[in-house]
């Protein structure tokens, strides 16, 4: 161990962290509604970054169409990810209701190819390093801090920012989830569609909303990604990060989406503080060998709920 | 106040399962629906309820009225909406949702507020005091009485004009189905909610209801009142197990062909 990393890799975990939670919630959260494992996620985010990317100004060589602040551009990138979302659960899921979930899943596989698709045919496959940011990329806060590499601890400012927005993000769905009647009406609908009809809950109308809110996080998500490493198609693999994350926590808890988040941040930068050179290169599987532990001991993630068996 | 005129329905578009099926609900009545597994009588109240559609099946002819509207090209949020809710069979609830959530999705339709619904909510605590008791426990966990309880509460709380039961003793000690039968007629009885009751216990069913239908293969072949149906011989000797003379029948007396159902199935 490079005992003198410790403190500064501690901190880049927690905050590398907070993105992959961010991306855990919103795969968390179709999967509560509806039992669907979403793994075209990371494409929602990819299109995310690069819609707002393109109404930023794209690549800012005098070939962009629109050039707005962060904000607005922000903000048109959230609607259209409501609208996607809403047209996928309209287009793609509803045809599939009452069909084995596998299929259900699967639909969402080919999702990702068909976003892959439009998004390398309508912005380019060529990956762009530009993209808006209120910071610069190497804005960082210095944080004294006694014993570490130069007595600092060094925080950019962009992570900083999107652990904050994915600490909000999950307490706002935790309190949504739990204390309104549309929470309700969701936690119901993820366990038992018919059921859940039976007692007059709209139910394509859930899964559409709860589609759009996964769209909006995706978004969020991707943006903040793609203001550490520019915009490119290679941002949808992201969720390979996510997945022990989501997995680790339990699938269907946000705290464990958050909790499984910031661990899967701190394995991975804690075995970049070893000295030794093949741990260092391990940082990828490292996450997945801790999933591996926790699914021996508790199979249901660490904050899944157990399955109830009546003997 | 419900009409269903002659309906048809066919899963699959191949499989016909109910071939010309009538049945009336007056206000304020109860009643029984009868017959073997498989006869039809879940797939009528699902027609009724809209779930048919979830599943492939179709009402292909007939229609079914509530209150003057016909109710039977509605979505089942829109037929819960107008007053119809269906208490599935099986005790089905929302396992991991404590008591007390899974009585208030029965109310998510509604648009009341909330001091009118906790108020709806402790009359089904005054019907099954047990629930009030249970409240913050995690449903999946009760036992099969209670848990048939909290669905018929989860039933009401969203102040039906008309409840559909399918199989409430389903399952349960011959004593929980006295307890919850006597609920169910206490229910009827203070506040006029007219029930449709789906079972395969005769004797319980045609005890509290007013009227009486009794399905096979899909049709019905029989109805009337209690009354009228307890002195029918066939249904004395097929769901009463009584024999001509009105004794309990022993199963050594028993000879299958001695003894033909007189209506065509």
């Amino acid at each position: 161990m490079n005992w003198v990393l410790v403190p500064q890799q501690i901190a880049t975990g927690i905050l590398n962290g907070g993105i992959i939670a961010l991306i855990s919630l919103g795969v968390v959260l179709i999967f509560k509604s509806s039992e669907i494992f979403n793994f075209a996620h990371g494409h929602l985010l990819m299109l995310g970054a690069y819609v707002t990317w393109w109404f930023a100004g794209g690549n800012q060589d005098g070939t962009e169409v629109f050039n707005l602040p962060l904000i607005p551009a922000f903000l048109i990138a959230v609607l259209v990810a409501i609208v996607v979302g809403l047209l996928i659960e309209r287009f793609a899921l509803r045809p599939m209701t009452g069909q084995p979930l596998l299929s259900i899943v699967l639909m969402t596989l080919g999702l990702a190819l068909f976003i892959e698709g439009v998004v390398s045919l309508v912005f380019g496959v060529q990956p762009s390093a530009v993209f808006p940011s209120p910071f610069s990329p190497s804005a960082v806060f210095r944080v004294p801090f006694p014993g570490a590499m130069g007595g600092f601890i060094i925080l950019k400012k962009t992570l900083v920012l999107s652990f904050g927005a994915a600490m909000l993000a999950s307490i706002a769905f935790a309190l949504f989830f739990n204390f309104t009647k549309t929470g309700l009406a969701m936690r119901a609908t993820s366990e038992d569609h018919e059921l859940a009809r039976s007692v007059g809950l709209n139910v394509p109308r859930i899964f559409g909303l709860s589609w759009a809110i996964a769209g909006v996080i995706a978004t969020v998500g991707g943006i903040l990604l793609a203001m550490l490493t520019g915009a490119s198609l290679n941002l949808s693999t992201v969720v390979l990060v996510a997945f022990p994350a989501i997995l680790l926590g339990g699938l269907d808890s946000f705290l464990g989406a958050i909790v499984g988040g910031i661990t899967v941040g701190l394995v991975q930068a804690l075995v970049q503080a070893s000295s030794n050179i093949e741990v260092r290169n391990s940082a990828e599987i490292a996450p997945y060998v801790v999933l591996l532990i926790v699914l021996v001991i508790r199979p249901e993630g660490l904050f899944g709920q157990k399955r109830i068996e009546r003997i | 106040m419900l009409t269903i005129n002659n309906i048809e329905v066919i899963y699959n578009d191949v499989i016909l399962v109910l071939r010309g099926v009538s049945i009336k609900v007056g206000e304020g009545q109860i009643v029984a629906l009868l017959g073997a597994n498989g006869a039809g009588k879940t797939t009528t109240l699902k027609a009724i309820s809209g779930l048919l559609h979830a599943e492939e099946g179709k009402v292909t002819r007939g229609s079914i009225d509530f209150e003057n509207e016909q109710i039977d090209k509605l979505t089942p949020d829109q037929i819960v909406a107008r007053g119809i809710v269906q208490v599935l069979e099986g005790r089905r609830l929302f396992r991991h949702l404590s008591v007390e959530e899974n009585l208030l999705t029965g109310a998510l339709t509604r648009k009341d507020r909330n001091a009118i619904i906790n108020r709806d909510l402790e009359q089904i605590y005054h019907y099954f005091p047990i629930l009030k008791t249970l409240r913050k426990r995690t449903s999946g966990y009760l036992s099969g009485g209670e848990q048939q309880m909290l669905v018929i509460g989860r039933g009401l709380m969203s102040r039906p004009r008309l409840m559909m039961l399918d199989e409430p003793s389903i399952g349960l000690a011959p004593m929980l189905v006295q307890e919850i039968f006597e609920i169910i007629r206490k229910i009827n009885q203070e506040t006029g909610l007219p029930i449709l009751l789906v079972e395969q216990n005769a004797r319980i069913a045609l005890d509290v209801a007013h009227y009486a239908y009794v399905m096979e293969t899909g049709r019905v072949v029989l109805d009337g009142t209690p009354a009228q149906l307890a002195q029918n011989e066939d249904i004395k000797e097929f769901y009463l197990g009584m024999t001509q003379v009105g004794e309990r029948k022993s199963y050594r007396d028993v000879k299958h062909y001695k003894r033909r159902k007189r209506w065509l199935g």
